[in-house]
């Protein structure tokens, strides 16, 4: 790959932040065992028909992935601040290489973050055809990618000041919501769940039933929130360009 | 260093620089930064851009870099628009402003952006150069300003550029990182690339540089030689009180090459200040408090180009 050495680095970067280590590694795995290790045994949590070592895993996967993801913003608003991206743009470096670059490495942050995960689940029992682990993990890479977007988006209209708290608040929000903390039910919440990108990224944990992944619904939620978001990111950095 | 490569081709053109404007909004008004200025430099050329602040010189850089669009005028570097000689790697530059980028070693950091270029330097040889062996392993969020100019020089040299763009390089240097500093660039030069930077220090400019492009308030004010331009700003400015001469015989004296009166004080300004302060005591004895000033390179600039105050606001 033409980028191979400049991605390398970019993802030796973010595991060497701080602020990445503890909030997409450390603390969703914390989560996770204080959450779904005193319900081991639980199989069937609050009527999904799904053991609570398995939904958690997802669940806290979900937060994970959707933290590790988003974070390419906040080094995206780091580099606009102290002028690399004035630096990178008087090198051969391409604006599609620079953004190949970024969501490579969101996505094998994202990657490692779930593997965590998954490991911390067959510690706690859950046990899965090979077969699943690859669709489920399938379903939660394509659930991300609004998240991708939403990271580059933030990461070119916020400073890097202010987009901290945003990027949390945004990711707590998504997740809640979304059920990955505690499933969303049937109500009212439910129903506002459904249209969240998040929601249908824990669905992922439904393969696991045999019965497929996302239904009609799941696809078209994803993929308007993605493209939505794609298109606000390209303008938002097009924007930014002009400005400088 | 490593082999000089076929320049021939690669800078056909040198850098120009025709008709070049641009203005920004400003809370009062628009700011005409640059306004309409034309430079040439042949390759293989280092070129002062001199200048005091405000004068236009950031401004124009990033037009060259292709950083900025210009409102009229255009550029060409080697023949290319500046954005497609950037994306041949043509181009290296050491911008004013920011730190680098955290959470990696300098030589880690000098590594990856010498992974964008297709011919770039060889890393050690450049950590050496730039004299950033010794921090080669410390991480850039724990380098002093002067490291940090030094890790931007670096990364700038390392592209191996034809173009070496260099804005007010040494900025957060002490005297003797600046010394090392203009070697390594003199050296750099040496090697037949094109440089050009800017500085607001004249001495600057004379001992590193083959021309100097002199910008003030957004126009070039003198384009020369060092030797030509050092002799333009040695003008030095007399002030005293004197109530009885004629201005038309003041600018009459020996050095003066220009003279006013503000009520009893008399102003004159001076090719030549030590000449002019004999003749003055000479023949006017009753003049009293006496002040012989420097011009400042703005002043001394303005003077001597005659560029209006009204266009200078």
């Amino acid at each position: 790959m033409r980028y191979a050495t400049y991605t390398k680095f970019e993802l030796l970067r973010t595991l060497r932040n701080r602020r990445f280590f503890f909030l997409a590694l450390l603390f969703p795995l914390v989560m996770y065992y204080l959450i779904a290790a005193p319900q081991r045994h639980n199989t069937d949590l609050i009527g999904t028909g799904l053991s609570a070592p398995l939904y958690y895993m997802v669940g806290m996967g979900a937060f994970a992935t959707m933290s590790a993801v988003i974070s390419a913003g906040v080094r995206i608003a780091a580099e606009r601040q102290v002028g690399w991206n004035r630096q990178l743009r008087l090198t051969p470096l391409s604006t599609r290489g620079y953004f190949r670059a970024k969501v490579l490495t969101a996505y094998l942050t994202a990657g490692l973050a779930l593997l965590l995960l998954y490991v911390a689940g067959t510690t706690l029992g859950v046990r899965l055809a090979a077969h699943d682990w690859m669709t489920m993990t399938g379903y939660i890479l394509i659930g991300l990618v609004p998240f991708v977007a939403l990271g580059i988006l933030l990461g070119h209209l916020l400073t890097a000041d202010s987009i901290s708290p945003a990027v949390g608040g945004a990711t707590a929000l998504f997740a809640i919501m979304g059920g990955a903390w505690f499933p969303v039910g049937s109500g009212t919440f439910g129903d506002i769940a459904k249209f969240l990108p998040s929601y249908w990224l824990v669905q992922a944990s439904h393969v696991a039933l045999g019965g497929g992944g996302w239904p009609a619904r799941g696809w078209i939620t994803v993929g308007v929130w993605a493209v939505v978001l794609a298109a606000l990111a390209g303008r938002a950095y097009q924007r930014d360009t002009r400005r400088v | 260093m490593s082999q000089a490569t076929d320049t021939g081709t690669l800078t056909a053109g040198g850098v120009r620089l025709t008709g070049l404007a641009k203005s920004f909004r400003g809370p009062e008004g628009p700011v005409h930064a640059v306004r309409g200025i034309d430079v040439s430099i042949a390759a293989g050329e280092t070129v002062a851009l001199l200048g005091p602040n405000g004068a236009g010189k950031s401004t124009t850089i990033d037009m060259m870099l292709g950083l900025l669009e210009p409102d009229h005028g255009q550029v060409t570097v080697f023949g290319r628009t500046p954005a497609n000689a950037v994306k041949d790697g043509a181009v290296g530059a050491m911008l004013q402003t920011g730190a680098v980028l955290r959470d990696l070693s300098v030589r880690e950091l000098v590594t990856m952006m010498a992974s964008l270029y297709p011919r770039p330097l060889d890393v050690d040889e450049v950590l050496h150069l730039t004299g950033i062996s010794d921090i080669a392993n410390r991480r850039t969020q724990k380098l002093s300003g002067g490291q940090t100019q030094r890790v931007r020089f670096a990364v700038a040299l390392v592209s191996n550029p034809e173009l070496l763009v260099l804005d007010e390089p040494t900025v957060a240097m002490d005297v003797e990182g600046r010394h090392a500093f203009w070697t390594t660039m003199r050296d750099f030069a040496a090697r037949g690339r094109t440089v050009l930077f800017a500085t607001h220090y004249l001495e600057e400019a004379d001992a590193n540089a083959d021309r100097v492009v002199v910008m003030a308030h957004g126009h070039v004010v003198a384009d020369g030689p060092p030797t030509e331009i050092k002799a333009m700003v040695s003008i030095r400015t007399i002030r005293a009180t004197l109530p009885e001469a004629a201005v038309s015989d003041l600018a009459t004296l020996p050095g003066v090459s220009d003279a006013d009166r503000r009520g009893a004080a008399i102003t004159l300004h001076c090719s030549d200040s030590d000449a002019a302060i004999r003749a003055l005591l000479d023949r006017y004895p009753a003049a009293s408090d006496i002040e012989i000033t420097g011009a400042g390179l703005e002043e001394a600039f303005l003077q001597l180009t005659g560029v209006e105050d009204e266009e200078a606001r």
